[in-house]
């Protein structure tokens, strides 16, 4: 038995803050509650900090959950390496935007209720990362997901973001619903939803591939494309950006989004063992990175370019996954954690320069207001446009290494990759040129540096942008390797640098032709070009919006209106309800001509009262006829 | 033995309690007047204290006498209370009818 690490305390602190928040920080000066929200993630990254010195994996319990028959869930919270990077990046990230939030949220009359729903989402991410079951995990899964709808909605005055609140919590559901399914497999087959169990129970038995772990490992994968955005449950994301913009940069980029890649490297034993999930896995992700990065170079929002781009790094990751480098999927998540949360709170900072505008047509030259806001976005650009040495460019290298190693399917998926590598450098540049360069387009606006509680936080990630992947994805594999097990398939010699060198020319392309296109030409001859055949396509997002809403929301609502609505709901419980009412009714009508309200008819009614029960109790006696139903007939 | 008991008989007694309580029964379902219904309590009571004292003597039972005390105790209670109140109800009302003593009716 070795010693307690207080895993508890992780989750808890901030709920603590969350309890705290919500129910008094109405009532608290700001101050205050900026206080108690910013020590709840800073203690459970110092409880995380102190945890990781001590000998993984650690498993602590703390008492039944469930018991029915054989079949037992406990609260238990398992440390291991995978879990470990998780909660690191989770609290230290997670840390970083509560700081930037505070400059951030400051004018806000919600500011309480802000902080203590960024609290609960503390709680229940870290309580999905550190579940030692998956049916833990879904708690946390389910909480985040309640989190992200509150905070997406949080200005829920405004009509859209009330709206993309809903969409998010019901296209996550449509993901759940296939977890859940995953998990009933689960059940059914082996007995039990602890992990360790699982693994031990599935490498214990090595014929056993395809069949049911195949439709195990898609349905978890169902839920994973619903929480990650992948193709086709992505549409919630870009619509979450109506969220503030720290938000959607925690939990719409750096954790959240990613709990599906962690959940699919939580169980890659039962992937492993099933190739067509994994192919499966590895075409979504690839086809999500080039889909949502094709939408992402025309978007003029400067956060929905980044959702997309989200979107699109998630399907790096899902392509990692799906040709079992876990490890280089975690990598690049936690790379993307640092530059993809950067980019958005620079992008908050440039929206708060540019006093609540987003649209990047109407910005432009900030890049001498807003010179610290300027250069950390600049990191971050070069971090996720793969430029030589800063982090992406291992973790995304990492990647299509592994999918290039894994025979014909992964050398296609491979080239998505990397035609997605340059778009993304494509549009990222974009981003940076219209926002940072060329001459002022907005002359209402007096743009203005941000306060120091946002550019602290902005400094820190950009040198983790920077310096995030130098760990070298050799080495972080063989940290990981005690949980996810160790890669076969290396590239050696000089085809990997070949691959390196691919990966980094596709990115200078994509630089290239964001410099042609944003930079040497003037603003009025960028608006004054023709619309490259395409255009509307991709502005209109490939009308998938569009085609849900012809597809199944209408359908849906249809088939609400007329079947569920009038049929079974007024039809036939309407009509058993009319009909209980009726009856109810109808017996108290008749009923209530006993209460007259006369006060000789209940006399009368108690004397009769009392004259029948005489009768009984004396008749006997009287009579000599066998007793009745009395008790007290016998004396 | 007993007088009582040799020349009348126990159940002419009860039949004396068992009318009289009837009549005060027949009284109270059919009079309008306060004063009377209330009278008609008083004769229930009064032939149910009849038969008390009639069982009592049969059975050399004095639990019966002591009984019968009590519920005169309780009667003059009430006729001191139900007469405060048939006085207050008049004074509101200026009627004894029961049927137009009605204000709590909805």
């Amino acid at each position: 038995m070795n010693e307690s690490l207080h895993l508890w305390l992780i989750p808890l602190l901030p709920f603590i803050g969350f309890v705290l928040n919500g129910l008094l920080g109405r009532r608290l000066p700001k101050s205050v509650v900026s206080t108690i929200a910013l020590l709840a993630p800073l203690g459970s990254f110092l409880v995380v900090l102190l945890a990781s010195r001590a000998s993984l994996p650690h498993t602590e319990s703390y008492g039944t959950w469930i018991t029915a028959g054989s079949f037992n869930i406990d609260f238990t919270f398992v440390l291991d390496q995978l879990s470990l990077i998780m909660l690191l990046v989770i609290t230290g990230v997670g840390f970083l935007i509560h700081i930037y939030s505070v400059g951030y949220m400051h004018q806000d009359d919600g500011y309480w209720r802000y902080f203590s729903y960024l609290n609960l989402f503390l709680f229940f991410m870290t309580t999905l990362v550190l579940a030692g079951n998956a049916l833990l995990m879904f708690v946390g899964w389910e909480g985040v997901g309640l989190a992200s709808y509150l905070l997406i909605g949080f200005w829920f005055q405004k009509k859209s973001a009330a709206d993309a609140g809903k969409k998010a919590f019901i296209v996550n559901r449509i993901g759940d619903f296939g977890f859940l399914i995953g998990l009933f497999l689960l059940l059914a087959n082996f007995g039990t939803l602890t992990f360790s169990e699982l693994a031990a129970k599935i490498a214990a038995n090595p014929a056993m591939t395809g069949g049911v772990l195949t439709a195990i490992a898609l349905c978890l994968f169902i839920g994973a494309t619903g929480k990650s955005a992948q193709l086709p449950l992505y549409v919630w994301l870009p619509d979450a950006m109506e969220g503030p913009t720290p938000v959607s940069a925690l939990i719409h980029a750096a954790t959240m989004v990613t709990a599906g890649v962690y959940m699919v490297a939580r169980t890659h034993f039962i992937f492993d063992r099933s190739p067509l999930a994994l192919s499966v896995v590895a075409i979504i992700g690839a086809a999500t990175a080039l889909f949502a990065a094709t939408i992402g170079l025309v978007q003029n929002d400067i956060k929905r370019v980044l959702a997309y781009s989200t979107v699109s790094q998630l399907g790096y990751m899902f392509l990692g996954c799906g040709v079992a480098a876990y490890s280089a999927a975690i990598f690049h998540l936690m790379t993307h954690a640092f530059f993809k949360a950067l980019l958005f709170l620079a992008a908050g900072s440039v929206i708060h320069a540019m006093g609540g505008e987003q649209d990047m047509r109407k910005m432009g030259g900030l890049r001498t207001k807003t010179p610290i806001t300027f250069w950390t976005m600049t990191m971050a650009v070069l971090a996720i446009s793969g430029f030589p040495f800063m982090s992406a460019f291992f973790s995304k290298d990492a990647i299509l290494a592994a999918a290039f190693a894994s025979g014909n399917l992964g050398k296609v998926l491979w080239f998505v990759g990397l035609v997605t590598a340059a778009l993304t450098a494509f549009y990222m540049f974009r981003l940076w040129y219209l926002t940072f360069f060329g001459e002022t387009r907005s002359h209402d606006t007096h743009p203005h540096e941000s306060p120091r509680s946002m550019l602290g936080p902005l400094v820190i990630l950009a040198v983790l942008s920077v310096a995030g992947g130098w760990i070298g994805a050799g080495r972080f594999a063989a940290f990981l390797s005690p949980t996810l097990g160790t890669k076969t398939e290396e590239l050696t010699g000089n085809l990997e640098y070949v691959m390196m060198l691919l990966a980094v020319a596709a990115g200078a392309l994509g630089w290239f032709l964001a410099h042609r296109m944003y930079h040497q030409r003037s603003a009025a001859a960028q608006l004054a070009a023709p619309a490259p055949a395409g255009h509307n396509l991709l502005a209109n997002k490939y009308y998938v919006d569009e085609i849900y809403n012809i597809a199944i929301v209408k359908p849906l609502l249809i088939l609400s209106k007329y079947l569920l609505e009038w049929i079974v709901d007024f039809a036939i419980l309407g009509g058993l309800a009319w009909l209980l009412a009726g009856i109810a009714t109808l017996s108290g009508a008749i009923l209530q001509r006993w209460q007259s309200g006369n006060i000789r008819s209940y006399a009368a009614w108690l004397a009769l009262g009392a004259a029948v029960l005489l009768y009984f109790v004396l008749a006997p006696h009287v009579f000599g006829a066998p007793s009745l139903p009395f008790g007290m007939a016998g004396h | 033995m007993h007088l009582v008991s040799q020349e009348v008989p126990l159940v002419w007694y009860l039949l004396l309690s068992a009318v009289l309580f009837c009549l005060g029964v027949v009284g109270f379902l059919i009079k309008r007047n306060l004063i009377t219904v209330f009278m008609s309590i008083e004769l229930m009571l009064n032939a149910v204290n009849l038969s008390f004292v009639t069982f009592a003597h049969q059975w050399h039972e004095v639990k019966g006498q002591i009984f019968v005390f009590f519920v005169m105790m309780v009667a003059a209670a009430e006729a001191a209370v139900g007469l405060a109140i048939i006085i207050a109800v008049f004074r509101v009302r200026a009627t004894l009818a029961v049927d137009r003593i009605d204000l709590m009716k909805l």
